[in-house]
């Protein structure tokens, strides 16, 4: 995936959709920003398969040594699939954030939010608050 | 932000280090440069540089200055050697710490001897007030708030004594743990210490503000052969929670007395003659020790990776007990590790118990503290 073509939240997380049978899909995950900001990663708490997801509220947390830090969703809808290998591999997400870092896909149930930045605005916020 | 905050003399030092700078206590503070975890591990395998400046530094000058602090301390000052320095406590009358302190005796160059008082950043104003209002009547001390005005560096980890025997024209290797001594550094006046709090053997240094700089780099020019790196704020606390050493603010506050936090060690109800000393604090401090304490601080070992943090509810059968103080993953043991106290007199290590983690009941194990402890 390449981070220029995705879609973030203000809260850091990444989203860009697919066509999969003929459904659109969601897919989810956070930032290399956020993961250079978290630092020393120790535990991911992810959703399970069939939970239902709200743009703007919680559906996991992300924990490194020194702090808890909720992950927030950038879209609604049921979450059809998770990256289980992710919590016992966390490096992935320093390696990888935008491929193989991956949360949830999400099956949609409405449009995207239109609160999401495109990737000049994100990186603006980005360097605004670093 | 960054313009109210005060700032170390080292402040631009850290940012060309790629320091993330925090607000702490008021100070602008790297609370880590690359990774808390590689800094973690650095100071237990080999050896770190701490920005310390921001405790506070108060000096005492004048033949009052050890009566004055005898009063004030948990342990007895005027039997302190020359060299000597010791942990102790700051309470009020209620026995409540108000701070915990190191107090150094020494003598500088010319011969005059002196006390000085290592402090908390957050408790500064507070100490110097508490001190300014106990002031006895005759004009016997003079006390000064050195802080600002000097650095104080922090060279911590096995291989502390190695990087800066080559900046001393003396044998470091000789000052005991707790030992003090006013020399210089390439002809810069310096208070060397062996003190720290990371539980590795190590020094701190303090030096004039404005050449602390110039120190740095020599100390970072000797440690290259070490693999010397620095280390922030984020390090330290880890570091100092394996070691078990309580942080004001979260195992320590005015509420709780020494004993309820483990520190009987650093009250002294006699000095070295054996006679009652009369500080502050040491009738109730007395009173609790005669009744016996109704709060204990425990440690505590978790599975998995998830840490029990500053005021999660610690669970004993299904009720709330007590509060976690302070908790993280520790890098060195890889588990989780916290501190906390429970409403009770004794706790046994090995009870089973439970923390509240954002919702989740997860098993915790009481055990013995320090969590970690130099071979």
């Amino acid at each position: 995936m390449n981070a220029e073509e995705l879609l973030y939240c203000p809260t850091h997380e990444w989203v860009c959709t697919t066509e999969e049978n003929g459904e659109t899909l969601a897919i989810v995950g956070i930032s290399a920003f956020a993961v250079e900001q978290l630092t020393d990663l120790v535990y991911m708490e992810l959703p399970s398969v069939g939970n239902q997801v709200t743009a703007g509220q919680e559906f996991g947390e992300v924990e490194s040594v020194k702090a808890v830090s909720p992950l927030y969703s950038p879209v609604s809808g049921e979450v059809i699939a998770v990256n289980d290998e992710l919590a016992d591999q966390l490096e992935t997400l320093n390696d990888d954030p935008y491929t193989a870092g991956w949360i949830m896909k999400v099956k949609l149930s409405g449009a995207l939010p239109e609160t999401l930045l495109d990737f000049a605005a994100y990186q603006k916020q980005c360097a605004e608050s670093s | 932000m960054d313009h109210k905050l005060l700032q170390t003399s080292l402040y631009q030092w850290h940012v060309d280090q790629g320091a993330r700078m925090v607000d702490f206590a008021n100070w602008s503070m790297p609370v880590q440069y690359q990774s808390i975890v590689q800094e973690h591990q650095a100071t237990r395998s080999c050896v770190t540089m701490f920005d310390v400046s921001h405790m506070g530094r108060i000096r005492f000058d004048g033949p009052g200055g050890g009566k004055l602090l005898d009063r004030l301390l948990t342990r007895s000052v005027l039997d302190m050697q020359l060299g000597q320095v010791r942990y102790s406590l700051i309470c009020n009358h209620e026995g409540g710490i108000l701070d915990d302190v190191l107090v150094y005796h020494l003598e500088s160059p010319t011969g005059v001897r002196y006390f000085l008082l290592v402090v908390n950043a957050s408790n500064r104003q507070k100490i110097v007030e508490w001190i300014a209002a106990q002031w006895p009547d005759e004009s016997v001390v003079e006390m000064q708030d050195r802080t600002v005005d000097t650095a104080m560096l922090a060279v911590q980890g096995p291989a502390a004594l190695e990087t800066l025997q080559p900046l001393f024209d003396f044998d470091i290797s000789a000052m005991k743990y707790f030992r003090a001594k006013v020399t210089h550094q390439m002809k810069k006046p310096c208070i060397l210490s062996r003190t720290g709090y990371t539980g590795e053997d190590g020094f701190e240094l303090i030096l004039k503000a404005d050449q602390a700089l110039q120190v740095t780099q020599n100390i970072f020019a000797a440690g290259r052969a070490h693999d010397i790196s620095p280390a922030g704020l984020g390090a330290r606390d880890t570091l100092r929670m394996e070691s078990a050493m309580p942080l004001y603010g979260h195992e320590l506050n005015e509420q709780l007395n020494p004993l309820e936090a483990g520190l009987g060690f650093a009250v002294s109800f006699q000095n070295q003659a054996g006679n009652d000393r009369d500080f502050i604090g040491c009738h109730a401090i007395g009173q609790t020790k005669t009744d016996g304490v109704k709060r204990t601080r425990i440690g505590l070992q978790l599975e998995g990776k998830r840490a029990a943090r500053e005021g999660y509810a610690i669970y004993g059968d299904g009720q709330i007990i007590g509060e976690v103080t302070s908790g993280s993953f520790s890098p060195t043991l890889q588990y989780p590790i916290a501190m906390g106290y429970v409403n009770q007199s004794d706790m046994p290590l090995g009870s089973a118990l439970e923390i509240d983690i954002r919702g989740k009941m997860l098993p915790a194990i009481t055990c013995q503290l320090p969590f970690y402890k130099r071979t």
